[in-house]
């Protein structure tokens, strides 16, 4: 196991951002972890990288238990485990050049003189599609495509064990967001590094994720290996988010059934009793507003999800009730 | 005649590099009860296209010319305090960002209130009693209640129902929407689509959805508008559009979708957009095409009819697939 997160809890002082959160993540695999906003997917990824501290549970990096070590023990570590972040623009400094923006890790973590980090960065430009002559460059004269090239490079530089991406394709146009995706994709099987990878949008996670995990208001509802996550969500907030997200085919999206979800997501702050989603859940009665359902894999096949609706031979349908 | 019509319009900035084009040559119309989706990607001219009709662009910079005509009258021309008239009560607009738009010191009810007021002339307890029935056309709950509160405290979802609510207070013919979904979640978005559904159905509002997403031109326009480099390349109906897209950069957009992915990878399309401060003669999209040939390297292929209501712009378009 690269990663093994174990109970993880985050509050920023009344906001329960991640509330008791679990998962692991094996040697070359993508998990991809889907919610949306203020769902607390992205502090997951904070606190997995210490850039912020956990407030409760452990984080475990290739074995070794990371929650609290110091800020000097972590520098080390650093170089196992880097990220990419969504918006290219602000994520690069604007006064360094695309040469000192890749190199700068090789340097600050000593594994490269100036000539070796060099030699380095030509490699890593080369292998995330940038041409030479864009080493001199600064961010500014990249294109939004480009820039999250770079982004790439700066982090698979060091060939960390694990890289968190937070919505790196999210600000991309679509025709940009393709190429980012497919060079994603060759980097992880060529360079073979594990993958947290951080969205919203389902279809970006159905194209790279081999394990899908599904959070909602700090904790996971659901997880499992993508192609069964796809085929047969299991916890009505799944059900709910596939079927909202529209398809691009006219004939198909207006035949579809969707589950049409009431309400707002409620606040971190005061999250709702029992099941966090029962205020939005069209199938909910009354063990979901008092009782907390717990996460289980009822079939024992690696897809567990936390619905009380759920058992050995039942799977709920939310679309049937409108 | 259709209820808008837009003839030969270009759109250019002055900018300190120069004549910067946002859009060419662009014609389209648009009935009653319609909802025309205008698409493309980041720079092809789709918000400054529509944002031409109430003439919400910056007027100091702007070089327009062509024709926007509104119930045969036209617009381009109209001096700005009948143009004033018009963007309150017969085209409005909802943006992107429901925050930034809203004003944070106003009640929400104060902010509906106040245009039906001006621009209706409704005592105030008229104008309340109206808004308080559109924020429940817009699907906001406990609406009385509602209109007391501020946009802080409201959710993103809520908050752009309250734009809806609010461009739709006078009953406008003309609804722009600039990719009103964009910064929503898909839960909360499907909500909103269903929103502007249910507008075109009671009231006949004819909208132009601006979007960069295919997902929501499948699932809510009638008819489509694909802009590249400032231009129009293919516009249809959107089940023709769908099932028979012409235009190569139409069918590049559909097969770059991660849900299109064929054999673990997806189709790119190489290169980059054109720069807007040159105006080329040749075909815009030539260097990135897959079907180039010599005359597109030559000249601008025009507009024109492939099959009933299908138009592209490409001269060697796509087939029956």
């Amino acid at each position: 196991m690269i990663l093994r997160i174990d109970n993880l809890v985050k509050h920023y002082g009344q906001v329960r951002a991640v509330d008791g959160l679990s998962l692991e993540i094996g040697q070359g695999e993508v998990l991809g972890l889907v919610g949306e906003s203020g769902s607390g997917k992205s502090t997951v990824g904070k606190c997995v990288l210490r850039l912020t501290d956990p407030t409760a549970g452990t984080i475990e990096l290739a074995g070794r238990d990371i929650t609290r070590l110091s800020r000097r023990a972590m520098r080390p570590l650093r170089r196992d485990m880097h990220m990419v972040f969504q918006d290219p623009f602000s994520s690069l400094n604007p006064r360094f050049t695309i040469e000192q923006i890749v190199g700068e890790p090789l340097l600050r973590h000593k594994v490269a003189d100036r000539r070796g980090a060099s030699e380095r960065v030509s490699a890593m430009l080369e292998k995330v599609g940038l041409r030479q002559e864009m080493r001199s460059r600064f961010p500014h004269e990249l294109s939004g495509g480009q820039r999250q090239r770079v982004g790439l490079a700066r982090a698979l530089v060091l060939e960390p064990k694990l890289v968190v991406a937070d919505e790196p394709v999210s600000a991309l146009d679509v025709s940009v967001q393709a190429s980012v995706l497919n060079l994603i994709t060759d980097l992880q099987r060529d360079m073979g590094f594990s993958c947290l990878f951080i969205t919203h949008d389902l279809s970006v996670v159905e194209f790279l994720a081999d394990r899908i995990a599904v959070m909602y208001l700090g904790k996971i509802v659901e997880s499992g290996p993508k192609a069964e996550i796809f085929a047969a969500p299991r916890h009505p907030y799944t059900q709910a988010l596939l079927s909202a997200a529209p398809v691009a085919d006219p004939v198909r999206q207006r035949e579809r059934r969707r589950v049409v979800l009431g309400g707002d997501v409620p606040s971190p702050v005061d999250p709702p009793s029992g099941c966090r989603f029962h205020t939005r859940c069209p199938l909910a009665y009354d063990a979901c507003r008092t009782d907390e359902p717990p996460l289980t894999d009822t079939r024992g096949n690696g897809h567990p999800a936390a619905c009380h609706l759920i058992t050995a031979d039942r799977i709920p349908d939310a679309a049937a009730h409108r | 005649m259709s209820l808008l019509e837009i003839t030969d319009l270009t759109v250019g900035f002055d900018t300190e590099d120069g004549l910067v084009q946002a859009v060419r040559d662009i014609s389209l119309t648009l009935d009653e009860g319609e909802i025309l989706a205008l698409c493309g990607e980041s720079g092809c001219g789709k918000s400054v296209t529509a944002m031409s009709v109430p003439r919400l662009l910056p007027p100091d910079t702007t070089r327009l010319s062509g024709s926007v005509k509104l119930d045969g009258r036209e617009l381009t021309t109209l001096p700005e305090p009948d143009m004033r008239h018009v963007r309150g009560k017969d085209v409005s607009v909802v943006f992107q960002e429901p925050m930034t738009s809203l004003n944070p010191s106003f009640s929400v009810g104060y902010q509906i209130t106040e245009v039906l007021r001006r621009h209706e002339g409704l005592s105030r307890r008229a104008a309340g009693d109206r808004a308080l029935e559109l924020l429940e056309l817009v699907g906001i709950p406990a609406a009385a209640r509602r209109m007391k509160e501020y946009p802080h405290q409201l959710s993103g979802g809520m908050r752009q129902r309250v734009m809806i609510a609010i461009a739709v207070a006078c009953s406008p013919r003309v609804l722009i929407a600039d990719e009103p979904t964009t910064a929503l979640d898909v839960t909360i978005q499907a909500g909103v689509l269903d929103v502007f559904r249910d507008l075109r159905d009671r009231l006949g509002t004819a909208i132009i959805l601006i979007t960069h997403d295919l997902g929501v031109v499948a699932d809510i326009a009638d008819r489509a508008v694909v802009m590249y480099a400032g231009r129009a390349v293919e516009q249809a109906t959107v089940t023709e559009l769908f099932a028979n897209p012409r235009h190569p950069y139409t069918l590049g957009l559909m097969k770059a979708l991660p849900t299109a992915a064929v054999g673990g990878r997806l189709a790119e399309i190489p290169g980059m957009v054109p720069s807007p401060l040159s105006d080329p003669d040749e075909c815009a999209f030539h260097d990135r095409c897959p079907r180039v040939q010599v005359d597109c390297r030559v000249s601008r292929p025009p507009l024109v009819r492939q099959a009933e209501g299908h138009l592209a712009a490409c001269f060697h378009p796509g087939g029956q697939s």
